[in-house]
């Protein structure tokens, strides 16, 4: 396999992350420059483009709200809240073209309805009625990855496919801080680098894997340094600054479809809730740590951002309100209508044609089934 | 049909069981461009056994290439590569080194189909050479396959012959649900006269058809006292336990199980009903094996014509010995005949 990076990959200083984090809009709403390790300058996008995106971040935290609520009231097994990460997620869903793919974690419930799939499809698997609830060809987007850094693989056998295929796709593949330890995080990076494969990498480091913190998962300068190590450029960024995740996300992706080869992307970001509802944050972290993350808030940053550009009025607002309201709605209706579940899809996918020992066990089941109806 | 009379080549050629995998491989990206090999030195060098001998060269190195040395990977990129329209063809080098690839064939390629309610299906084989007799060092004879047959989604396949080798690894490379493929490292050099165009000719397109070998267990040698069930690199020890046997008088029966999952329960069953007693032969150790399974089947549906207990001749319940030690570990034909032999026939 032919592998042409050579002159880029003696080139350190190319693919250095920047020394701080790219920003383009600092927590209080003013605009900031910020340039790559090069001194090429991240640019911000269009008004239209913020505003686009910032009604995508309305309406992911009015999902992330909305599903807090919905497991306790008992219709939700579970959920890992991506609150304070909205931007991040968003991001992740609005720099791709139609033709690209998406590969999220459990975590990421806006990035995939930000790209299209009904938030209730994706609530499936925490629902508990199936494990996957949507289908990956309809908006490319694959199923959300419960087994760390695994799924970072499949996005470069997505992307090596394409490839051979001649297609022009790009894959963005998301996963958190303590997936870097795993074992197929370096494994996936060196893949995408040595078959050159159009991938970006995007760590939302929110600070903690569950309790454990970063500093437990790594010394290493920062999570983008690593990009260094395995030939490709890495950069860090404020990933509650949505303008800033647009821009460096969406350079990631125009440079790895022009055929630049792959790309890390870590967000600086914070989980402002515990890991799940089951999780017991205070027993890790303290109130006071929580609160500095407050003030950095994505939603209320861009919306500072967008009034003072003069962007919308305090109609706009309300408009964008009821827009997510009108999501949230929606989801509430979906999970309180009642649960299908049919036995028979136990045995009905595990092999295009089931086994004759599955057959005999769906007739089994079948049978007691049948008895119980009956009250036999 | 030409109106010229010539000489007629010879309808069978002498082939390798690993000759037979190079052209199932061979024909099979042949026939689907979508068919692409891949694994640790399987491009120029032709992997460790030369079984994709030649395929880089043919093919060029966009569909037949090395990875990096790293076996989750190249199952994990293999996996993404099925969901984008390949079929990808994986070599684990050794079947102990397939280990570091367990999380993504258990929880990823296993699952995907019925994750997804079937909308994402998984065509990928992963080649295995696999077990012992070959006088290989530790981590190079495991024999794995009940790590895989417990996993619900895996089809598990184990040929003994030269023309399964090469049939059953196309209609793995064919099917559209991945498929684990064992190969048994001490037959890659063993022969036979196979009619290979015969075989081709069964692969001409169309849908697989009703004989598919996956699926379906063969009798490997008939006789009526007692049934010898093997699979893999058992099922020559069974027919050589079953040519000695017959010197002796004794007339057994060899079943060669060869694909695992799915399991042909009514060949075995039909099987040992006739005889009414049975001995499973597997090199794995027998603790919770495929040997066991294949034992609990048979008591459970041949019970009644049973003359005596099914008995299992395995691998002991040890890590693969050393070289100098494996042949007191394997199945062997004195130990098999001596299970034959307590198969209660006094009574």
């Amino acid at each position: 396999m032919s592998n042409d990076i050579g002159e880029k990959t003696r080139a350190e200083a190319f693919m250095l992350p920047a020394e701080h984090p790219i920003q383009l809009i600092d927590e209080n709403g003013a605009v900031q420059s910020a340039a790559n390790s090069s001194g090429e300058p991240y640019t911000m996008p269009d008004d239209q483009e913020l505003l686009a995106a910032y009604e995508k971040l309305v309406a992911g935290r009015r999902v992330n709200d909305q599903a807090g609520a919905l497991v306790r009231q008992g219709k939700l097994a579970v959920y890992p809240s991506s609150h304070g990460q909205e931007a991040c997620q968003v991001a992740a869903a609005v720099v791709l073209s139609k033709q690209d793919w998406l590969f999220p974690t459990y975590r990421d419930t806006v990035a995939v309805m930000s790209r299209g799939v009904n938030p209730v499809e994706v609530l499936t698997l925490l629902r508990g009625t199936w494990h996957a609830g949507y289908n990956p060809y309809e908006f490319n987007v694959a199923t959300q990855a419960t087994p760390l850094a695994t799924q970072l693989l499949h996005a470069v056998g997505v992307a090596h496919a394409a490839k051979l295929k001649g297609e022009d796709t790009v894959v963005l593949a998301m996963c958190g801080d303590g997936a870097t330890s795993e074992g197929d995080f370096h494994e996936a990076l060196n893949f995408a680098a040595v078959f050159h494969v159009p991938v970006v990498f995007f760590v939302q480091n929110n600070e903690y894997a569950i309790s454990v913190p970063l500093k437990n998962q790594s010394v290493a300068p920062s999570l983008a340094h690593k990009a260094v190590g395995y030939g490709m450029p890495g950069e860090r960024v404020d990933g509650n600054d949505l303008a800033a995740l647009l821009s460096v996300l969406g350079h990631a992706v125009d440079r790895a479809r022009a055929g630049g080869g792959p790309f890390l992307v870590e967000a600086h970001t914070y989980r402002m809730q515990a890991h799940t509802n089951a999780d017991d944050a205070t027993r890790y972290r303290t109130d006071e740590e929580v609160q500095k993350w407050v003030s950095r808030d994505p939603v209320s940053r861009m919306q500072t951002y967008l009034s003072a550009r003069n962007m919308f009025d305090d109609d706009a607002v309300a408009a964008i309100a009821a827009s997510a309201e009108d999501i949230a709605s929606a989801l509430r209706d979906g999970m309180n209508s009642e649960p299908e579940v049919d036995p028979e899809d136990l045995f009905r996918y595990v092999y295009s044609k089931p086994t004759p020992q599955l057959q005999e066990q769906a007739a089994m089941l079948r049978e007691e089934i049948s008895r119980e109806n009956s009250g036999a | 049909m030409t109106a010229v009379t010539e000489t007629a080549a010879p309808a069978t050629t002498t082939l390798t069981f690993a000759k037979a995998l190079t052209a199932a491989l061979g024909d099979a990206m042949e026939a689907d461009k979508s068919v692409v090999m891949f694994g640790e030195d399987v491009g120029p060098l032709g992997g460790v056994f030369r079984i994709t001998d030649g395929l880089t060269k043919r093919f060029g190195e966009e569909r037949c290439f090395d990875t990096p040395l790293a076996e989750a990977g190249i199952m994990g990129m293999a996996v993404g590569m099925a969901m984008n329209g390949m079929r990808p063809v994986v070599e684990m080098q050794f079947d102990a080194f397939a280990y570091p690839a367990f999380e993504q064939v258990v929880s990823h390629v296993a699952k995907m189909a019925n994750r997804t309610k079937g909308q994402v299906r998984l065509p990928m084989v992963i080649r295995i050479p696999y077990a012992g007799g070959i006088g290989g060092v530790e981590h190079h004879c495991d024999s794995s396959e009940s790590y895989y047959v417990h996993t619900p989604g895996l089809t598990v396949v184990a040929p003994s012959t030269v023309a399964d080798a090469y049939t059953m690894l196309r209609e793995a490379i064919e099917l559209n649900d991945p498929v684990v493929f064992l190969e048994p490292k001490k037959l890659y050099w063993s022969k036979e006269q196979v009619d290979l165009e015969a075989l081709r000719a069964k692969f001409d397109g169309g849908e697989p058809d009703d004989d598919a070998s996956i699926g379906r267990a063969v009798i490997a040698r008939e006789g009526t006292d007692a049934t010898l069930i093997a699979y893999g690199p058992s099922v020559p020890t069974a027919i050589a336990a079953a040519e000695a046997a017959a010197e002796e008088g004794r007339s057994l029966q060899v079943i060669d199980i060869r694909s695992i999952v799915p399991f042909d329960d009514e060949t075995v069953t039909n099987a040992v009903r006739k005889t009414g007693r049975a001995v499973v032969i597997a090199e794995a150790s027998g603790f919770a094996s495929v040997a066991s399974e294949i034992v609990a089947r048979v008591q459970e549906r041949c019970f009644h014509s049973l003359a005596a207990p099914v008995l299992r001749v395995t691998g002991f319940d040890i890590p693969y010995p050393a070289p100098k030690l494996e042949h007191w570990h394997l199945p062997s034909v004195d130990r098999i005949l001596d299970a034959v032999d307590d198969l209660q026939w006094e009574d």
